[in-house]
């Protein structure tokens, strides 16, 4: 770890393109097209949603994103990333702790996957468990947690890990409602600190709407990109206020209006 | 109730339990279960208490059944000759080398071939093969190969244990959910990580069940090959025991065999609770 030194040296912001940028990006799995002539541009520090209906390929998007699938052809880039840290944590749907690890382990498994020295491991994991509200709970296995404390040690991995984009696959999904408002609200809070580029697949508009600076609507199989909005609404922003915000209401019900057709599509 | 809550009541859970012991319902049961556990100890004495007096009374042969207290002094004397000891001691040995030689090789097989699939496909029907075949039906062949000294022996126990856990390590291996290898790659673990932080844990349940199959197959392996081809241990004490009729003696070795395994078991699901501290609460 001796190159460490040499590596913080050499500024890295001169680059100011798009961080993601997706051109004409085609997935077919054999006859199935699952996505179809993609083409983004996200610019760094911007709150990404990407809302569909189910089987629109908004999580093989994702994936392809984050390497774990392949394309069948178009061109995807994300930023360099400053030497020294990650290019990208992933925060799956559903389950994804490692239930043979305490809560502590499991959210240094990125910085010692990436063989982060002890030190910087001690420091972001006491960090993040603190910002997650995990720390009395670092000792304990995953099965003494309920699933949103769980969730939210996912959460604590991806950002201990401190990459340059965070990608999140429906984190919300699995929990119940008044959960996903809590933690829609704790992401919010940590993420307004310092606003790490973000992808964020969900299927719910309300989801996407309190969350996101640019919402991309995906069209039914095959995923086409519909339409991209961007959401107005100031920041910080507080989950419950924003229901009381004629704007919000308008939003969900412009992007509503997208979907709609989609939706029906999808079910035939 | 909010997740921290639910959480918070999981930590309190061991306290509480501690606090409803003056309950008079948790008193009562605990009560029950004092009884139910001198039920179970009065039992095994009570079979002995009766087969002792039917000894004594002549109400069966002692030639075939000799009577407890016969069978202790036997044992007695075999533990202060020393004589016992060095039998359950070589037994032992032949055991542990045995799963160590069987054991080892089958986790990593088992790793191999749940991780990957030309691997499987490649030892998969060798051991769908050879696993049929009892394995004390190879005896006379391991003795031919190994001879008559202690590698013999140690082989046998090596290819009993081999099996379950080789089979049952693949199967762990292959039950692990594949969000945890996608969790993995996009944290770029390399083959080694994935392998020492993700397959060999999440198949370590399977691997403690094979383990356990397999302690219980040394245990029938080691006497019947002491039996055939040893000239030590208890499964050979057993067998002169036969040959020269002294059956208080056989009886002894019945006894201590039945021990070992008592012993082996106990000691397996020790370990078991140590190496998988999240499968239990403590």
């Amino acid at each position: 770890m001796e190159d460490r030194q040499l590596i913080t040296l050499p500024e890295k912001t001169a680059q100011r393109g798009p961080k993601i940028s997706i051109r004409h990006l085609i997935k077919r799995f054999q006859s199935l097209v699952a996505i179809d002539d993609v083409s983004i541009d996200i610019e760094e520090g911007t709150f990404f949603a990407i809302v569909g209906p189910s089987g629109c390929g908004k999580t093989t998007l994702l994936r392809i994103l984050g390497g774990l699938e392949t394309r069948t052809s178009g061109e995807v880039s994300i930023g360099e990333p400053t030497p020294g840290r990650p290019q990208h944590s992933m925060i799956f749907q559903g389950d994804s702790i490692f239930p043979w690890m305490t809560v502590w382990d499991n959210a240094a498994y990125g910085l010692r996957m990436r063989k982060a020295p002890k030190t910087e491991v001690e420091t972001s994991v006491s960090h993040w468990l603190d910002r997650t509200g995990l720390t009395r709970y670092s000792g304990l296995y995953p099965h003494q947690l309920s699933g949103g404390m769980r969730q939210r040690v996912s959460i604590a991995r991806a950002f201990a890990n401190d990459p340059e984009v965070l990608l999140m696959d429906e984190p919300f999904s699995a929990l119940d409602e008044q959960n996903r408002t809590i933690l829609q609200q704790e992401l919010l809070r940590i993420w307004e600190v310092d606003k790490k580029t973000v992808v964020f697949i969900t299927h719910s508009v309300d989801e996407a709407v309190t969350l996101a600076d640019r919402i991309m609507v995906m069209t039914a199989s095959p995923g086409r990109s519909k339409t991209i909005i961007d959401v107005t609404l100031d920041r910080p922003r507080n989950v419950l206020e924003l229901r009381n915000d004629p704007r919000y209401g308008r939003i969900v019900y412009d992007i509503w209006g997208h979907l709609r057709d989609e939706v029906e599509r999808a079910r035939d | 109730m909010s997740a921290q809550d639910s959480a918070a009541s999981a930590l309190a859970k061991s306290t509480a339990s501690a606090d409803a012991v003056a309950d008079i319902g948790e008193q009562t049961r605990l009560a029950a279960r004092r009884r139910e556990r001198l039920m179970s100890i009065g039992s095994p004495l009570g079979l002995l208490l009766a087969w002792e007096l039917a000894a004594q009374t002549g109400f069966i042969d002692v030639r075939f059944f000799p009577a407890p207290s016969t069978i202790i002094v036997a044992l007695w004397r075999m533990l202060m000759s020393g004589e016992l000891i060095e039998h359950i001691l070589i037994s032992l040995q032949r055991i542990s080398l045995g799963f160590l030689l069987g054991g080892i090789p089958a986790i990593l097989i088992g790793i191999a071939m749940g991780i990957s699939r030309p691997v499987h496909a490649l030892i998969d029907p060798l051991i769908t093969a050879t696993f049929p075949i009892p394995k004390s039906a190879i005896l006379p062949f391991i003795l031919l190969i190994f001879g008559l000294g202690e590698l013999s022996k140690v082989v046998m126990v090596a290819i009993g244990v081999f099996f379950p856990i080789a089979i049952n390590t693949t199967a762990g291996v292959l039950q692990i959910p594949p969000i945890y290898r996608d969790v993995g790659r996009s944290f770029n673990a390399s083959h080694w990580d994935t392998f020492r932080t993700i397959a060999l844990p999440g198949a370590l349940p399977f691997i403690m069940t094979g383990i356990k199959l397999g302690a219980g197959l040394a245990l029938i392996l080691i006497a019947v090959a002491e039996m055939v081809g040893a000239k030590s241990g208890i499964g050979y004490m057993i067998w002169s025991a036969w040959e020269t009729f002294a059956v208080a003696r056989m009886y002894v070795g019945l006894f201590v065999i039945a021990l070992i395994g008592f012993g082996v078991s106990f000691l397996l699901r020790e370990i078991e609770r140590w190496v998988i501290p999240w499968k239990t609460d403590n």
